[in-house]
């Protein structure tokens, strides 16, 4: 466990490296990119462009810049080009909201996958499969932002069913916080609900398939018991997989779309705004912060893959 | 009679037309005994056992016949019927002990799961059960074992821990589908000897699916021969293996590799392949492949006196002597 937490770590620092300087590099050779002179203004003379670009230590060598940049994000002084405002504090501060929202999110898509592929898969073939298969189609099909925008109009606008927008901290008053964010839920799960409730059916017609379910059978159980603690059972082992890169990578500020058009303060609005207005620190410093997500949850998935299955052990390779 | 299968039919509908997997089946067990139903892969055997216990069962299968077990006919029996049935009276155990088991419960919650799913007792002592069951089929530590995940023992071992489920509720019968096909000749060995032991000790009645010869002569008391779906030959150890009446049996017997008798050049076979079972011969199902086919086989043969041929009695115990032992010519003397 102990060699398996440092490989894990060593891992994941190479991981942050390679990101940050793979967002460093394209950064630096996209064209119009040049913040020194998008903070001078439309009338800036060469003069004042000269300033900012020294002030921002823009005319230091491509290697000197990134330490710096590398320095400024672990001692939390990474500051935006665009507003000046501290990257590490902002980033912070949109973490309840995409926290909020995420794992609302996730609870919402998990429940709903792991029931509409049970049924499906208990019914294969009937029309409550087809019927799901439809809809998970549909729903791995529609664009987050279209959706998003249907569900405001529709459900806020026009019913006064939700409200419209923005984030209400869960310390403040919970009641409203889950209120407002039952839209952004829905939003965020249908996708991952579509797509995952597909893998957890034809895994379960696999497992269906399987001698120990048999055996399971021969042994006398009843078919639902059969259904959920052997075929389900051993049905969520690759779901599970999914799942942990699907939540680092929402948690990472994957959900930009979602929090941008529901308003949300979050990683993901941040993270957008700073791709809109090309400032390299917010996005250098929501790249890594994702980055770091999506490799934590991975860890997580593998250790609660020995968990889930017993053939694997952590720290050796899985036998043949 | 313990358990009797009475013209049992199982056809499956499937994409490529209907296959009658299983054709007009009979054949009964005796308490305390040990019938062995032999026969090449696809000959309907294993699909004969599942149906036993109701395995087969599915949209797409219809079964017909009757297995009659303790004045009930199990294929009448409604799934929680047949549950009770399952385990408690008539036990199974499979052919890959690597995949009949679950890799991610332990075998003793495996174990006892089959316990409380039959009995209302506790964990504790359904898993205590579970030891003394493991012990009882030789496998070391099961104070320890019972802890293990199927990943962790061998194969030979795996088939034990089936065997020791299948015991749990002290079944009437065991219907056990080749159980050491997957496992190596001397653990096959101790699996038979344990089978063996098991049937003496306790007057387990058993059915022994194989398709090896060489298992059935071990441990069997009356064997049933399968050809493309259908009993052709049913008849004591003894009298099949020294009086045997059908064709294709002496097929099986000349295809033997035997060292006590000199080596052949290359060992016997069977010529052709056993029929398509979508669309089996209308008249006797093995006469395609049958030298001593006649213009009689073109009708499908009875099961007579536990032979399902027209040659009668004489003729065959002249035309099944090849070189001095039992055996199938390769062509017809005209």
């Amino acid at each position: 466990m102990a060699r398996f937490i440092v490989r894990r770590t060593l891992g994941m620092i190479a991981v942050l490296f390679a990101i940050s300087v793979i967002v460093f590099l394209i950064f630096n050779v996209i064209p119009n990119s040049d913040p020194a002179a998008r903070i001078a203004g439309k009338n800036a003379n060469p003069a004042l462009i000269a300033r900012v670009t020294t002030d921002l230590g823009l005319d230091q060598p491509l290697p000197v810049q990134y330490l710096t940049m590398m320095k400024q994000i672990f001692t939390g002084e990474l500051t935006s080009y665009a507003s000046s405002q501290n990257v590490v504090e902002q980033i912070w501060k949109g973490l309840p909201a995409t926290f909020s929202l995420c794992v609302g999110a996730a609870v919402l898509w998990m429940t709903l996958a792991v029931v509409f592929g049970y049924l499906s898969a208990v019914h294969a073939g009937k029309f409550t499969d087809r019927a799901l298969t439809v809809l998970s189609l549909v729903g791995i099909s529609m664009p987050v932002f279209w959706l998003a925008a249907i569900l405001l109009y529709y459900l806020s606008f026009k019913a006064q069913l939700f409200p419209t927008s923005s984030y209400v901290p869960l310390t403040k008053d919970p009641a409203n916080w889950a209120y407002h964010l039952i839209l952004p839920w829905i939003t965020l799960a249908v996708l991952f609900v579509g797509f995952y409730s597909r893998v957890l059916r034809s895994n379960m017609l696999d497992v269906m398939n399987e001698d120990y379910v048999r055996t399971a059978r021969a042994k006398g159980l009843g078919e639902r018991q059969i259904r959920i603690k052997h075929v389900l059972r051993n049905s969520m082992i690759p779901v599970i997989t999914l799942f942990g890169l699907d939540f680092g990578a929402v948690v990472g500020g994957g959900a930009i779309l979602t929090e941008t058009v529901f308003n949300l303060n979050g990683v993901g609005l941040y993270a957008g705004q700073a791709i809109g207005s090309l400032d390299l620190p917010p996005l250098i410093g929501v790249t890594m912060f994702g980055a770091f997500f999506i490799v934590l949850f991975n860890t997580i998935v593998d250790v609660l893959y020995a968990f889930l299955d017993p053939r694997i052990r952590l720290g050796t390779a899985a036998p043949a | 009679m313990m358990l009797s299968v009475e013209n049992l039919s199982v056809r499956f509908a499937t994409d490529g037309g209907t296959v009658h997997a299983v054709d007009d089946v009979s054949f009964e067990l005796a308490a305390g005994e040990i019938l062995a139903i032999v026969g090449e892969s696809g000959s309907g055997k294993s699909v004969t056992a599942q149906t036993v216990l109701g395995l087969t069962r599915a949209p797409n299968t219809t079964i017909t016949g009757a297995v009659r077990f303790d004045g009930q006919d199990l294929t009448q029996l409604n799934d929680r019927q047949l549950r009770d049935i399952r385990g408690e009276r008539i036990a199974m155990i499979f052919q890959d002990p690597m995949t009949s088991l679950n890799p991610v419960y332990r075998v003793g919650a495996q174990i006892a799961e089959m316990i409380r799913a039959h009995r209302d007792v506790s964990k504790g002592e359904a898993r205590d059960r579970a030891v003394e069951l493991l012990a009882s089929v030789g496998i070391p530590n099961p104070e320890r074992r019972v802890r293990s995940y199927p990943h962790e023992f061998s194969g030979g071992m795996r088939q034990r821990v089936m065997i020791a489920m299948a015991l749990a509720l002290d079944p009437d019968v065991l219907i056990a589908d080749e159980p050491t096909t997957a496992l190596d000749v001397t653990v096959q060995a101790q699996i038979l000897r344990l089978l063996e032991k098991l049937n003496a000790e306790r007057g387990l009645a058993v059915v022994m699916i194989t398709h090896d010869l060489g298992v059935v002569a071990e441990v069997a008391d009356r064997v049933a021969v399968m050809y493309a779906g259908q009993i052709v030959e049913d008849a004591t150890l003894e009298s099949l293996f020294y009086d045997p009446k059908h064709p294709y049996t002496w097929g099986l017997l000349g295809s033997l590799a035997r060292l006590d008798q000199p080596r052949p050049v290359r060992l016997a076979q069977i010529a052709g392949q056993p029929p398509s079972l979508i669309a089996p011969p209308s008249g006797c199902r093995f006469a395609p492949r049958c030298p001593h086919a006649f213009e009689k086989c073109a009708e499908p043969p009875p099961l007579h006196d536990g032979d399902r041929c027209w040659l009668d009695l004489e003729q065959k115990r002249r035309l099944r002597d090849v070189d001095g032992r039992i055996g199938l010519r390769r062509a017809v003397a005209t």
